[in-house]
């Protein structure tokens, strides 16, 4: 029954406990981060193809030959290396190349100021909220709740049949004020969670107003969740935006990914084998919010020393 | 003999080495005998607790023998000690009142755990029953959600749970450390009394306090770094303590009735060693007040007389009064 | 001198605050400069709520609190920050107490930048280098390091050195040493008593009945949120006259006396008292029974 004791278990990871037990100086946290960032093949993974896109986004447009909505190309034209029609024509003759880099940079434009503005005013409410309590939470809690609940879509079609022009600027403030709930309401709890702890009313002692507390010692704490949040706006901005301008409420004065896959389906494109006009769009959208996503949860892995593969 | 350890290591593997946390620990514990485990935090008490029964995956065994009623405990796998955990080995985890699933009714979990552990039915439901009046709870405990109860009725009821299948050894880890002094009182009182009902043969209660250890254990075994300082019964460590250790910490127990202005008392200075990379020779040495050059060699464990001792320094039998320690520094 | 006059601190509690809890009924005490009063109670009697509201971390109910003539409950922004010059305390957790991303004398980093902004960086470390000897701590041995790689009892003494950077009068002890090894608490109490031989006055909370007689002047007993004793510690624990103070006494583990074996009875009954208290009762009135000895009516 009893059988012989084996040599080597599986190595645990290191805990405030153990260290306590008398380990000796560790790698500070960053460098710490930094050693098993670059071992996360999702993180560098993830961190490849945004930032591939990325530069594809910028140098892109300067390639270009053809503006993105100029007419002229032949029509309906495969890609060739004629003429700088790289991605081929449209079934109106515009150069396919050129909108795609052209989609590119704006995919990334409304995912930085939408996930921004979103990110800012989660923020806002979400530490008020948690910080201040009481009445104030349950304001902002109200608020919060009656943003979440708002039927975008419908609010969106108003929007746009007021508004003559709307330009990627309208799109993002848009997508801005209406995704920061939930992130509002985590930041919220994760705020909660770090309130009761003595360090802030030490802070406090020490004579710091609440918003120096907020951003100096809570903020601090979090700066791990607060990034992660910020590349999943940044992705859910991208993801809203592309489907906005499927249905057809996009910007009206430029042309970008998810206008490319809603032209390319208005236009049959999959039934005339234009698979150069919708192929590249929907692939772009799905590369980068999805390495967004994966980086993100390779980043929760580098963060949070539980989830390692050890 | 009911419980015999021999020569226990257990160390964590951590990033940066082995922490020795247990490095060499040898004792015997009677029949119906609670032995009191003291030490201050790092000392390997809890290690050795969990150790016993095998509750940390963090773990690592590395040698010794743990002999429970004549049969060896494969402590080193964890399958293996299933068969002997809450039957002949059960313990009362620390914060074990704060781990009750607060979505379950008591019964309820009550129930299920047995049920696990293949030991449900009509009998089992009688005695628990009978048990929980015994310490004082009505079966009507059964019915309420853990939120529901005081910190001491939650702290009974799980060392009811514990001891439900007559285990040969309960370890009680700091079981009366985050409760309010009178409720302290009867949960450690409890403990004397579970034994002498005979629900529990052996008893090993680890704590700090070397004063609940004083009021409710028969012998108290004093660790420091990871290896044993002293034991004997729990009057004589309070009232003749041999190790300088033992003696500078009973001596800096602010009783009820000391007060600074008539006599200062006085700590220990310094801190215990890294167990990561311990000290050659005697672990207390760096702190001790009675060091000399043979600490340098580790002291052996020796024991007689029910009393043993890991020390070249230590005082004969009938010691001087503590003060005279003080004044050595 | 610090005083509390008819303090009260009252929760609602409940969905939509339907219901009210009493943590504190009707407190009224004073700490002189040069006394330490030991606030003794167990868990839910408010002694931490009290110590939190001389800390203006929480705003009375009622009642008021001076320090030295100035009523301090109803103080705000500046006038607040001033108040902080002279009051200040530590909590139980040294390691909660720090944030743990940053070094841990970040703590006198705040007080130079809050409090003393025009005071130059070398006068500044010498100030932190003399109120770290003060607390006998090496500077080398805690300086530049994280909260992690230090040991409680030298967390909570570097919290007393932030302390003693400012001009503080009146301290407040929240349970400041029941998280360190019992080797390294005594040598902090006796830090305590330095202080107090210094002119600061002391509010010392804690549940340890024997921690509060070897160090204070005067006891005070809390019980659900009211005093059931207090008066000079002498005459508190040698005289104790309410039976809930007995009842307390008689449940601290001794080294050298047994408890007597009254089953598990005594201590049951202690326990069922401190769950029952009814919240809407008022606070029973304090007696005299002799000089420096006041006694609730039980």
């Amino acid at each position: 029954m009893s059988s012989a004791p084996p040599t080597a278990l599986a190595a645990p990871a290191d805990t405030p406990q153990l260290k306590a037990l008398g380990g000796p100086k560790p790698m500070s946290s960053l460098r710490e981060a930094v050693h098993f960032a670059l071992g996360n093949r999702k993180l560098v993974f993830g961190i490849s193809v945004t930032v591939a896109m990325l530069l594809f986004a910028i140098v892109g447009p300067l390639l270009a030959s053809h503006a993105p909505l100029a007419y002229g190309g032949d029509l309906a034209a495969a890609p060739t290396t004629h003429d700088g029609y790289w991605f081929g024509t449209t079934l109106q003759g515009q150069d396919v190349f050129s909108q795609f880099v052209n989609g590119l940079r704006l995919a990334f434009i409304v995912g930085a100021l939408g996930g921004g503005i979103a990110a800012g005013i989660g923020m806002l409410v979400g530490f008020t909220a948690g910080y201040r309590g009481g009445v104030v939470d349950e304001v902002l809690n109200m608020l919060t709740n009656v943003v979440l609940v708002i039927p975008t879509f419908a609010l969106l079609l108003v929007i746009a049949s007021y508004l003559r022009v709307r330009g990627i600027m309208t799109e993002s403030v848009f997508i801005g004020f209406t995704s920061w709930p939930w992130a509002a309401r985590a930041l919220r709890a994760q705020t909660f969670s770090l309130v009761s702890r003595d360090f802030v009313d030490l802070a406090r002692l020490s004579g710091r107003s609440s918003w120096k507390i907020i951003f100096r010692e809570i903020a601090p704490n979090m700066s791990s969740y607060l990034f992660m949040m910020f590349i999943l706006l940044f992705g859910g901005a991208i993801l809203i935006a592309a489907t906005l301008d499927f249905i057809g409420l996009g910007p009206s004065n430029t042309i970008s990914l998810g206008m490319m896959m809603q032209l390319s389906v208005q236009n049959a494109a999959l039934q005339l084998h234009l698979w150069w006009w919708f192929l590249p769009p929907g692939l772009a959208i799905m590369a980068i919010v999805g390495s967004l996503y994966v980086m993100n949860v390779g980043l929760d892995e580098v963060f949070n020393p539980k989830l390692r593969e050890m | 003999m009911s419980l015999h350890v021999e020569d226990l290591r257990v160390y964590y593997r951590t990033l940066a080495g082995d922490v020795k946390a247990l490095d060499g620990v040898s004792f015997d514990v009677a029949d119906g005998e609670i032995m009191g485990l003291a030490g201050e935090s790092g000392c390997g008490k809890s290690t050795l607790g969990k150790g016993l029964i095998r509750l940390d995956g963090r773990m690592r065994y590395v040698g010794g023998h743990v002999v429970l009623d004549g049969e060896e405990l494969p402590i080193w796998d964890d399958a293996a000690m299933n068969d002997f955990r809450f039957r002949h080995v059960s313990i009362v985890p620390q914060y074990a009142m704060s781990a009750l699933n607060p979505t379950r009714k008591i019964g309820r979990m009550i129930h299920e755990l047995l049920r696990t552990r293949g030991a449900s039915g009509n009998g089992v439901q009688q005695e628990l029953e009978r048990r929980l009046e015994l310490v004082g709870l009505g079966p009507d405990v059964l019915g309420l959600y853990p939120i529901e109860l005081s910190g001491g009725m939650k702290q009974r009821v799980v060392m009811v749970i514990s001891t439900l299948l007559d285990p040969s050894l309960l370890i009680a880890d700091e079981i009366t450390s985050a409760l309010d002094v009178s409720t302290q009182k009867a949960v450690a009182q409890t403990l004397v009394e579970f034994r002498d009902r005979g629900f529990v043969k052996s008893t090993i209660v680890i704590t700090h306090d070397i004063a609940v250890l004083f009021q409710v254990a028969d012998t108290i075994l004093v660790m420091y770094a990871g290896k044993l300082a002293e034991k004997a019964p729990a009057e004589e460590i309070v009232s003749s303590p041999r190790h300088p250790y033992t003696r500078l910490l009973i001596s800096s127990l602010p009783e009820v009735g000391v007060r600074h202005a008539e006599q200062e008392l006085h700590g220990i200075p310094g801190r215990p060693p890294s167990l990561l990379d311990p000290p050659t020779g005697c672990r207390f040495r760096d702190r001790c007040p009675l060091a000399t050059d043979r600490c340098l060699q580790e002291p052996p464990w020796v024991e007689e007389d029910g009393r043993g001792i890991a020390c070249w320094e230590a005082a004969p039998v009938a010691p001087a009064a503590p003060s005279v320690l003080v004044e050595a520094r | 001198m610090l005083r509390l006059e008819h303090v009260s601190k009252t929760y609602r509690v409940g969905a939509f605050g339907r219901s009210k809890l009493a943590a504190v009924r009707d407190i009224s005490f004073d700490v002189q400069p040069g006394e330490v009063v030991s606030l003794i109670g167990e868990s839910g009697s408010g002694k931490s709520t009290i110590g939190r509201m001389v800390l203006r971390l929480l705003k009375p109910t009622s009642g008021s609190i001076v320090c030295d003539d100035a009523e301090i409950s109803r103080l705000r922004r500046d006038a607040l920050k001033e108040y902080y010059r002279h009051v200040q305390g530590v909590f139980q957790d040294p390691f909660s107490s720090y944030n743990p991303i940053f070094k841990a004398d970040r703590i006198f980093g705040m007080i130079h930048a809050e409090f003393f902004p025009r005071v130059g960086a070398d006068e500044w470390n010498q100030r932190v280098r003399d109120a770290l000897e003060s607390v006998a701590l090496n500077p080398g041995d805690v300086l530049r390091k994280y909260p992690h790689q230090l040991s409680g009892g030298q967390l909570q003494r570097l919290l007393v050195a932030r302390a003693l950077l400012l001009e503080i009068r009146y301290f407040v002890a929240d349970e400041i040493i029941s998280m360190l090894d019992a080797s390294t608490r005594i040598d902090v109490l006796n830090l305590l008593a330095d202080l107090k031989s210094r002119g600061l006055g002391i509010l010392f909370i804690t549940h340890d009945l024997s921690l509060g007689n070897y160090i204070s002047d005067t006891t005070i007993i809390l019980r659900h949120g009211s005093i059931v004793e207090m008066g000079e510690t002498e005459k508190v624990f040698g005289d104790a006259r309410h039976p809930y103070t007995k009842d307390l006494l008689a449940s601290v583990p001794l080294v050298h006396k047994k408890w007597r074996t009254n089953g598990t009875g005594g201590a049951d009954a202690v326990a069922a008292a401190a769950n029952g208290a009814a919240p809407g009762t008022a606070a029973p009135e304090l007696f005299l029974v002799e000089e420096g000895h006041l006694v609730a009516a039980s």
